[in-house]
């Protein structure tokens, strides 16, 4: 059953965010990449974890993505062609070999042991049982607190750097 | 239940509720231009119906068969969706909020609810933080100045506003410890929220104005500087889903303040769809009043009230609740 919701929501996030490089308005890729971030929540919410995928949705989809469309539609970006008609070889060569690089690496990943072998404590029924919502929050005041201080702090960093740089004139 | 009943009952319930919603968004409508006439001393409409009762329906006829313009230097694809894209989420939201306790109908407890989601409150969030692409890709396609500052406009304060209504429900969630709207409810059998969390509550209302682009933060579509904002190329049934959508989200939010803060369907003597409707009209009503009160902010002022004086009141209101809650 799970299969019926899987192929679909995968095969929206793979064609979604294959448009977000090849579509050639720059609005259009935005939106694509809103596309593609709701079917990652799908596949979250099929996962269980429903926390993240709301959670995906209102910071990815609600708000970064508004601020990507602020920002292309203030500068007004032009419609630039698409990248496989600039001729630019070094460029194209350095990507293609780190599609390659990329697509080892998951081969890697999925084709072995990494994927199916490691099982934690945190199995489904754990999860139901505890509640998604509240895991997540007993984890990250527990077992996780220095790494979730951290990354407040670092955002507190990039806030401030943001004011210095809009302010300095 | 057995199944084929639970596709029923589902069924009837969104469709009733869909229903409902569409009836209410058209005499919202009338409703306030009512209530907004009484307050200037005027009738209002007063042809169609007595006191102007058919006048929603003449008008939803009028703006079907309008001629559809479309601009011609407008981004085609994205001027047609995006009055669709404000509409969804408008009408989606609803799906998580209790309207009544459960009921025993044929045998069966049904729950006067959608769908009872244990993330039903970040759902809530969730969908409404959507509500603004609509109003900025609209802005955008019309290919127009005014409807372009419109939509930006629109982008900076919900933004702005989305962050201290996140806050300001914080209080909340500590007190019933649940994001299920229907425990929430549930949690306010002895006092409604409003008592416990007053400032709490003021935020809300402030915010849910400001993202439902209403007077006095209408600035997305402030006639006077902006002609009308982010809609000013729409015309026909493509206006009429933006009008559709905002009304739709008054009601939205308004079932959101009472849900949250006072009491949802809980009340004594009458049933408890009365007193949800009751209730849900009631914070309408408070709506339409200070949009016959309150003179539109300007932009700075907008943002400088956002974000120097909800945000911190809100923060605040979480630290000081988050201290009661602890020393319970």
């Amino acid at each position: 059953m799970e299969w019926l919701l899987f192929v679909p929501l995968a095969m929206l996030a793979l064609a979604t965010a294959a448009l977000v490089i090849l579509l050639r308005n720059p609005i259009y890729c935005a939106l694509a990449l809103v596309g593609t971030f709701f079917a990652l929540s799908g596949l979250y919410l099929l996962l269980q974890a429903e926390f993240v995928a709301v959670v995906q949705v209102i910071i990815y989809a609600g708000a970064i993505m508004v601020l990507f469309l602020f920002v292309i539609m203030l500068l007004d970006v032009g419609h630039e062609p698409p990248p496989w008609l600039r001729q630019d070889r070094p460029r194209l060569l350095l990507g293609l070999g780190l599609v390659v690089l990329l697509v080892l690496e998951l081969a890697v990943a999925i084709g072995s042991w990494i994927a199916p072998g490691i099982r934690g404590p945190y199995t489904s029924d754990y999860v139901n049982a505890v509640g998604n919502t509240q895991l997540i929050g007993r984890l990250l005041f527990t077992e996780f607190l220095i790494p979730f201080e951290i990354t407040s702090i670092i955002l507190l960093i990039a806030i401030v750097g943001a004011m210095v740089l809009a302010r300095r004139q | 239940m057995p199944e084929p009943a639970f596709f029923v009952v589902m069924l009837v319930k969104i469709a009733v509720v869909f229903g409902l919603m569409l009836l209410s968004v058209a005499y919202l409508t009338w409703l306030e231009r009512k209530v907004i006439s009484d307050f200037q001393v005027r009738l209002g409409p007063m042809r169609v119906g007595p006191h102007g009762l058919l006048q929603p329906i003449a008008d939803g006829i009028k703006l079907m068969f309008k001629e559809d313009i479309i601009p011609q230097a407008a981004d085609r694809t994205i001027y047609v969706l995006a009055p669709t894209l404000a509409l969804i989420p408008a009408f989606i939201s609803f799906a998580v909020i209790p309207f009544g306790d459960r009921v025993r109908l044929f045998g069966q407890s049904i729950d006067m609810v959608i769908s009872d989601v244990n993330i039903g409150l970040l759902y809530l969030f969730g969908v409404a933080s959507l509500g603004v692409y609509g109003i900025v890709l609209g802005g955008w396609a019309s290919n127009n100045k005014y409807a372009l500052l419109g939509g930006l406009r629109s982008a900076a304060q919900m933004i702005s506003y989305e962050l201290s209504m996140g806050l300001s429900v914080v209080g909340v969630l500590m007190l019933s410890e649940s994001l299920s709207l229907v425990r929430i409810v549930g949690a306010q059998s002895q006092t409604w929220f409003i008592l416990l969390q007053p400032i709490g509550f003021l935020i809300f209302l402030i915010c849910a104005i400001a993202e439902t682009n209403r007077a006095p933060f209408d600035l997305p579509e402030a006639e006077t500087e902006l002609v009308a904002g982010f809609h000013v190329e729409y015309s026909s049934m493509k206006f009429a889903m933006y009008f559709m959508a905002e009304y739709a989200n008054m009601i939205t939010v308004a079932a959101l303040a009472t849900t949250l803060f006072l009491g949802g369907w809980r009340g004594p003597f009458l049933p408890p769809v009365v007193w949800f409707l009751a209730k849900l009209y009631l914070v309408i009503f408070l709506f339409i009043w200070i949009r016959a009160t309150l003179p539109r902010f300007r932009y700075d002022q907008l943002m400088r009230f956002g974000w120097k004086v909800l945000l911190p009141l809100a923060l605040a209101n979480i630290v000081i609740t988050a201290a009661f809650v602890a020393l319970r």
